[in-house]
């Protein structure tokens, strides 16, 4: 309990069992009386402990923990570690273990949690022995937050949670074998500002790790200086305003339209924090060979992984940027901005109105998440589950804030989106959490509910109904010759289980309700689910097939 | 990917000396189903440092990743790929023969010194043979030992290497690392 107190933890997302009791133990002392220095949330489920902590740490940036019992308990909570691992967000995630002596025995609830967590985690331990337990959970921390951040596993053995000694702190600030902040080579900051200063048509792509950098002003500044528009990818969205200037849109198969192609045609491209995943860049045969690639990361892994650099800055963007904008020149390149207009106007033309402003038949995702990002304060934190959901939410949601988008990218798990918006809402309890999520992913960790009745958490859950498992029903219906396979969903009466909950609830079937409804929503303390439905068969678009050419980008199906 | 374009490297990885490493370090190349051909692990020079030397054929840009993924654990402290002509290698190969055969074929005695091998135990049953060379020669020595049918076991142990570059790259990156830490 010290040595967590000692890394400034606040917030637990945890659920007991067997071989942590003596954790949860100890820990009832210290939430409540004069002991008290944590919040204790209790989860219905472990995935939501842990999806939760990454909410928190989104939001937060800082680390977010969880706790948990072995076997089951923690198995449950790999989906977490492995989306925490692919989308670099700091995590320490507690788990019992059975006493060392009956390691290997098949003990009850035993799981060789080190075996099968290494693969998806930035460093995972056992603590065999109390006198381990400050040093192993300040290196945990450490590890987790620092450099490309990333989850990190504690195998508690039980032994070691109820053996006495005396507290002797220690704090983890160095690892030999460890470089989380490589030192800047004045060498490739020089040749990239070379060829930022001849580039006549250079493009920006910003990535999450911007953010995790706490960049934001410093990105902002390099851009203006050169004048650079800028791609963001997903998780990269509030990293740039959206109301920027230079913002060139999102990246990606549903990405927009003209920074897609415009990736096909600039002469410099510069990727910020950012690790060009197959979703941003389809074919990788074909992807911005005419560009001279600059890439900024942190991890020296990610240079050359999926795109070969001409110049690789290996280094905290927060320290790179700043040398990089002190050696490039002022620049205008008003007539390569210009050149994405007209492909702006035909994406507006063609998809974004029909999408957002419809005039007849169902509501759309497009107009629901318009309209809630029209209401919704300024510094609202938007909250995802996967799918079409996410996807248009991403796309229509609005970006004014630092920190203010939670969405599973990488692993693109289902049910990522209620338990993280739980976190978020105690990341900033100030904010306003709007969480999207389709009848499916809803579904798929419906459990949390009980923790938002619990917590009276003000998450606004939209749920966009369209009895279908969308984003693979538009897939089946564009490349498996609209065979539905087991993606029409029977649901429940969602009022039903909002009353159980004794959840505030309104649906929405008619475009004039819309905006009365979102209102109502947003002005009612505590949680919320607004259930939209939605037209059936929507599609997602735009969108590169999966392996195509980023600019054979399809504005119609 | 056919073999012919594949190329055999040498890793070589620099470790703490702590439980789950070997792990971790096999894991990158399950990742990406490259198979490894040998492994050795020993403590190195370093105290409290581990050395694993591990070839595997591959392509570099395959290899570049499988290194870049192992050099990122936490507790490794350096990974590096070399092509045989940037190392001093040996392996060690050990023959288990039929005595007898032995004394009856005097052509297997001067095999046996032909190729620079040495004999390091004999008994009426068994006489254990051990050569240290490159790979082609140890097996080549065995091929030529087999056609004698005198062989009763035979194994090759995995490769050893040092680089013939003049710096030692990885002590004096954690004495760097202990000046700045």
């Amino acid at each position: 309990m010290r040595a967590l107190q000692a890394e400034g933890v606040k917030t637990i997302f945890g659920y007991p069992g067997g071989a942590i009791m003596p954790v949860y133990d100890a820990l009832f002392d210290y939430t409540r009386g004069e002991k008290k220095c944590f919040d204790h949330i209790l989860v219905r489920h472990e995935q939501g402990a842990t999806h939760a902590a990454e909410g928190y740490a989104r939001v937060s940036g800082q680390v977010g923990v969880a706790l948990v019992t072995s076997g089951p308990g923690v198995t449950n909570c790999l989906t977490g570690i492995a989306d925490a691992m692919m989308d670099s967000t700091p995590i320490v995630v507690i788990a019992g273990q059975v006493p060392i002596g009956a390691l290997g025995t098949d003990a009850f609830q035993e799981v060789d949690l080190v075996g099968v967590s290494q693969p998806i985690s930035k460093w995972s331990y056992q603590i065999r022995h109390a006198e381990d337990v400050s040093w192993a959970v300040s290196r945990a921390f450490y590890i987790a937050r620092t450099g490309r951040p990333g989850p990190v596993v504690l195998d508690f053995a039980k032994n070691a949670q109820t053996e006495e000694i005396d507290y002797n702190p220690q704090k983890v600030n160095f690892i030999r074998s460890y470089v989380p902040y490589p030192k800047l080579e004045a060498e490739a900051v020089k040749k990239a500002a070379e060829l930022i200063n001849t580039a006549k048509k250079p493009l920006a792509l910003v990535g999450q790790g911007v953010e995790l950098g706490n960049a934001q002003s410093e990105l902002r500044a390099f851009l203006e200086k050169a004048d650079i528009p800028a791609g963001r990818t997903m998780l990269g969205l509030s990293a740039l305003p959206s109301d920027h200037p230079l913002n060139a849109g999102m990246l990606g198969m549903h990405g927009n339209y003209a920074v897609n192609l415009k990736e096909q045609e600039c002469d410099v491209l510069i990727a910020i924090g950012m690790r060009f995943s197959d979703r941003v860049t389809g074919n990788l045969k074909t992807y911005a060979k005419q560009a001279k690639i600059i890439h900024l990361d942190i991890d020296r892994s990610e240079i050359d992984k999926n795109v070969k650099t001409d110049v690789a800055i290996v280094a905290d963007c927060k320290e790179s940027l700043p040398a990089l904008t002190s050696l490039i020149n002022k620049a205008d390149h008003k007539e390569w901005r210009d050149s994405f207009k007209p492909l702006d106007e035909k994406e507006r033309e063609k998809v974004i109105e029909p999408a957002i402003h419809p005039k007849e038949g169902p509501l759309l995702m497009g107009e629901v998440v318009n309209a809630v990002a029209k209401q919704a304060p300024d510094d609202a934190i938007l909250v995802t589950d996967v799918g079409q959901n996410q996807l248009f939410a991403t796309r229509y949601f609005k970006y004014l804030h630092k920190r203010s988008i939670c969405t599973s990218g990488g692993l693109g798990t289902m049910g990522y989106g209620m338990p993280a918006a739980i976190g978020a809402t105690f990341a900033a309890p100030q904010r306003t959490v709007c969480c999207f999520m389709g009848d499916g992913g809803f579904q798929m960790c419906i459990e949390e509910l009980g923790t938002i009745m619990e917590q009276k958490c003000p998450v606004k859950m939209i749920v966009m109904n369209n009895h279908y498992l969308g984003n693979v029903r538009q897939w089946q219906d564009m490349f498996w010759m609209r065979r539905k396979s087991f993606t029409k969903m029977m649901n429940p009466d969602y009022e039903q289980i909002a009353k159980g909950y004794g959840i505030s609830y309104q649906a929405v079937t008619e475009r004039e309700k819309l905006v009365a409804a979102i209102r109502d929503m947003l002005t009612t303390d505590g949680p919320y689910i607004l259930e939209c439905a939605i037209l059936e068969e929507d599609n997602v678009l735009p969108m590169t097939p999966p392996g195509m050419d980023v600019d054979k980008m399809m504005l119609e199906v | 990917m056919k073999k012919e374009q594949k190329k055999l490297y040498t890793l070589l990885v620099y470790s703490e000396n702590v439980a789950g490493i070997l792990n971790q370090v096999t894991a990158a190349f399950t990742r990406r189903q490259v198979n490894i051909e040998s492994l050795n692990v020993s403590a190195s020079s370093i105290p409290g440092v581990h050395k694993y030397t591990i070839t595997a054929w591959s392509d570099e840009d395959q290899i570049q990743k499988i290194v870049g993924q192992i050099e990122k654990k936490i507790d490794v402290v350096k990974a590096n790929y070399f092509t045989d002509d940037q190392l001093f290698i040996r392996e060690s190969g050990l023959y288990k023969l039929a005595t007898q055969m032995v004394l009856e074929n005097s052509e297997v005695s001067r095999t046996i010194r032909r190729y620079g091998a040495s004999i390091i135990e004999v008994n009426p049953t068994y006489t254990i043979v051990m050569k240290f060379g490159l790979t082609e020669d140890i097996i080549s020595l065995f091929r030529a030992l087999d056609a004698f049918g005198c062989v009763l076991q035979y194994t090759r142990s995995g490769r050893i290497a040092v680089t013939r570059g003049m710096q030692e790259q990885v002590s004096e990156f954690l004495e760097e690392r202990e000046k700045n830490g």
